[in-house]
């Protein structure tokens, strides 16, 4: 799930975003949610003739004049909107046709690229060092029939019944999760996410250290592992559901996703695998697109109550703020704040000199727009049982907000984290590195373009349909037709 | 002395790569991006050739059918992501761009060529050689039954020079594009040939013993070549550089 603040908010009462997104990323988990509830007043929407907006850092340009609102056939919250300006009437309709820019640069799917690829990097080492996490090795209740069949058809039809009782259990979890939050039993939905971090990071971390151990040959006597272990165990449930560094806090999902990826990786049977993360993705479409899917009613439910969806089990590059609107100085300049924070577009590369940083800074302390407040973020990796998710309490205590110019952040469902590092694990069984740059490329592209489609659409999305269909399709080409000419072409040093 | 060839093949092929990365696009989304972008490209354009290498059953030995038609795809898709580029350029410029230019943020094409032949490079290289530096950390003996001793060595080196290589057509591509009139044919037209050159030339490194260093002689003055081309189109001549110098 992705979501890129934005700190021009308007709203009083909630974090608006300019772009939503959303993900599935139950795999044992409720899907996740977006945050947004509405839309923030400040997309620029501006018409291109090629309808084409492919740099995503096109988004800052825009906000450098007049804000326009955001005109969203599906707004229902016009109660919330403040306007911070009053636009000129006569800019509005000419903003209404034009086509959204994006306000957030390259540099916010760079800040997904590097975690994404992180999280691949520790489940390549992992596998390719060490032997016990390969699959086929005990079965599961969740995809309890094996795949030893003697023809291809049965292999495939009991696959297929693997597959369907997986996402039985998927689709369970999303169920109850919404019905907890349609009741609005918040305390269990809390009490089970800190239940399932616990086992995670204990249970999960024990078992790969001893895992990791047996590969490497070399016994570690039990009090360095539960020393070990309970540390790192302490602190992860310190940084996850309270308060703490934010690497730190990062580091620990990217590790516990990489974690999940793991089991799954060694419990899924090899077809089954496959199977599964096409019906996921699937399902992630239904779920978050279809007026009658629940993660749509999730977000609309929230929508209802003003209130943020569940932040939980998400990656976010920077702190979650959450934002309430404060007058705005009578005289803005045109220059306006937003603009400062806006990667711009063309060449965001341009590094601003000291003096422009400085001006920057000194505007945006100035301009007591918003107060942002700190919101842990409690981020968990899927549980197998129930989609843990936590509500946010609003804290009423301003706290002054960081001057970074990439203080907006991005998000993005470890559920996403953990299916595409199954998938690049699946691709680097078979030890054709060609295969694994193949799909890691893809996978990353199939992002890139998530997000491109997130800041031009503004709804919620899903994340994992696009790149783990580019990632299928590059895995079995690659594997049948690409590797034998690339073979080819190096055996005799032929270089295309 | 595995770990050590295969550590040593490495940094020969990627050392002046990673710097490249870490000096000049590593610091600049956009320029990842782009990089990330045209790899895809230029990933699709493999796949094309390979199917079509793998639909014409009968010449699948016979390389010298799929190489060219390889390098041809390989241009188109260059040409493709060129298209791409301009369009979102495009889109771009319908917004605003004054408020830019005044910020002095422009769409720094040079840029955008350059990490677009970096990615096409990188890409190419890595499916080039990373089995190969993968099978070198395992057992064996190089040239048990009479095959050339170099065969390493001069995998990374020609690697490298497929990486500059590629790098290096990717600016003169788009910029002669950009640059139109005469240019738009004799640039990419250069490149073209010198593609075609390149890897038909490696196509005598198939023979039992070859000369490595025919294909690397050749490669290393095209890439010689390529730069000066590059450095004539983007506006340096004996002047200027006279003048620096001085």
């Amino acid at each position: 799930m992705h979501r890129l603040i934005d700190d021009n908010q308007d709203s009083p009462d909630e974090m608006t975003e300019l772009l939503k997104s959303q993900d599935n990323d139950t795999i044992i988990d409720g899907p996740e949610r977006p945050n947004i509830t509405n839309l923030p007043d400040v997309a620029i929407i501006q018409t291109s003739t090629d309808g084409e907006n492919i740099s995503s850092n096109a988004a800052a340009t825009a906000s450098s004049h007049s804000r326009v609102e955001a005109i969203d056939p599906q707004d229902h919250e016009t109660t919330h909107r403040h306007r911070r300006n009053e636009q000129p009437d006569e800019q509005r309709p000419l903003n209404i046709e034009h086509e959204e820019i994006f306000k957030y640069g390259a540099s916010h799917v760079v800040k997904l690229f590097v975690p994404v690829s992180l999280c691949m990097l520790i489940v390549i080492i992992t596998i390719k060092t060490t032997s016990s996490y390969t699959p086929g090795g005990a079965t599961w209740a969740y995809t309890p029939f094996t795949e030893d069949k003697s023809t291809n058809t049965q292999r495939i039809l009991f696959s297929l019944a693997n597959t369907f009782i997986f996402m039985g259990f998927v689709i369970t979890a999303t169920v109850i999760l919404i019905l907890l939050y349609k009741f609005k039993c918040y305390k269990i939905i809390h009490g089970w996410l800190i239940l399932t971090t616990l086992m995670l990071l204990f249970f999960f971390l024990y078992s790969y250290f001893s895992s990791i151990s047996a590969s490497l040959n070399r016994p570690i006597d039990m009090i360095t592992i539960c020393f070990i272990t309970w540390n790192i165990g302490a602190v992860g449930m310190f940084c996850i559901h309270w308060k703490g560094p934010l690497p730190v806090q990062q580091a620990y999902l990217i590790f516990m996703s990489a974690l999940l990826a793991l089991v799954f990786y060694k419990f899924l049977p090899d077809w089954t695998g496959w199977l599964i993360l096409g019906v996921i993705s699937i399902w992630d479409l239904i779920a978050v697109l279809c007026p009658k899917g629940p993660l749509r009613i999730l977000v609309e439910t929230a929508h209802e109550r003003g209130e943020q969806i569940f932040p939980a089990l998400i990656y976010s590059s920077t702190m979650v703020y959450m934002v309430t609107a404060v007058d705005p100085p009578p005289s803005e300049p045109q220059f306006a704040p937003d603009n400062i924070n806006t990667n711009i577009a063309v060449n965001v590369d341009e590094t601003l000199n000291e003096e422009q940083r400085n001006q920057r800074a000194a505007i945006r302390n100035n301009n007591a727009r918003r107060q942002l407040i700190p919101r842990s973020d409690v981020p968990q990796t899927a549980t197998r049982r129930e989609p843990a998710r936590y509500v946010v309490e609003r804290s009423n205590s301003p706290v002054i907000d960081d001057d970074d110019d990439d203080e907006k952040g991005v998000k993005l469902g470890l559920g996403d984290f953990i299916f595409y590092s199954i998938l690049l694990a699946k691709a680097s069984a078979l030890g054709d590195w060609n295969v694994t740059i193949a799909c890691y490329v893809s996978l990353l592209i199939g992002l890139c373009l998530t997000l491109l489609l997130l800041a031009i659409i503004r709804k919620a999305l899903p994340a994992l349909p696009i790149s783990i269909t580019f990632g299928l399709v590059l895995y079995f080409s690659t594997v049948y037709i690409i590797g034998p000419f690339s073979a080819e072409l190096n055996l005799g040093q032929v270089f295309i | 002395m595995t770990i050590m060839e295969c550590a040593g093949c490495t940094l020969i092929a990627y050392g002046v790569p990673f710097s490249m990365f870490v000096f000049t696009i590593a610091h600049h989304p956009f320029r990842v991006i782009i990089s990330m972008t045209s790899a895809f490209f230029w990933l699709l354009s493999l796949l094309l050739s390979s199917f079509l290498w793998f639909a014409v059953v009968p010449l699948r030995t016979q390389l010298a059918f799929a190489v060219p038609f390889a390098v041809i795809f390989q241009e188109i898709f260059r040409f493709l992501f060129y298209r791409l580029i301009k369009k979102a350029e495009f889109a771009l410029q319908r917004v605003q761009m004054q408020e830019l230019t005044d910020k002095g943020m422009v769409f720094d094409r040079f840029a955008v060529a350059y990490a677009s032949g970096y990615g096409f490079g990188l890409i190419s290289g890595t499916f080039a050689i990373v089995n190969v530096l993968s099978d070198m950390t395992g057992p064996g003996t190089l040239g048990i039954f009479g095959h050339s001793q170099d065969f390493f060595i001069a995998t990374a080196f020609l690697t490298l020079c497929v990486i500059l290589l590629n790098t290096f057509w990717g600016v003169i591509f788009f910029t002669s594009l950009d640059k139109g009139g005469i240019h738009r044919f004799i640039g990419p037209g250069t490149v073209v040939l010198t593609h075609m050159l390149f890897s038909c030339i490696t196509l005598v490194n198939r023979t039992l013993t070859p000369m490595y260093t025919i294909s690397l002689i050749v490669g290393y003055a095209i890439l010689l070549g390529m730069i000066i081309y590059t450095v004539v189109l983007r506006g340096f001549n004996l002047n200027n550089i006279r003048q620096r110098i001085n």
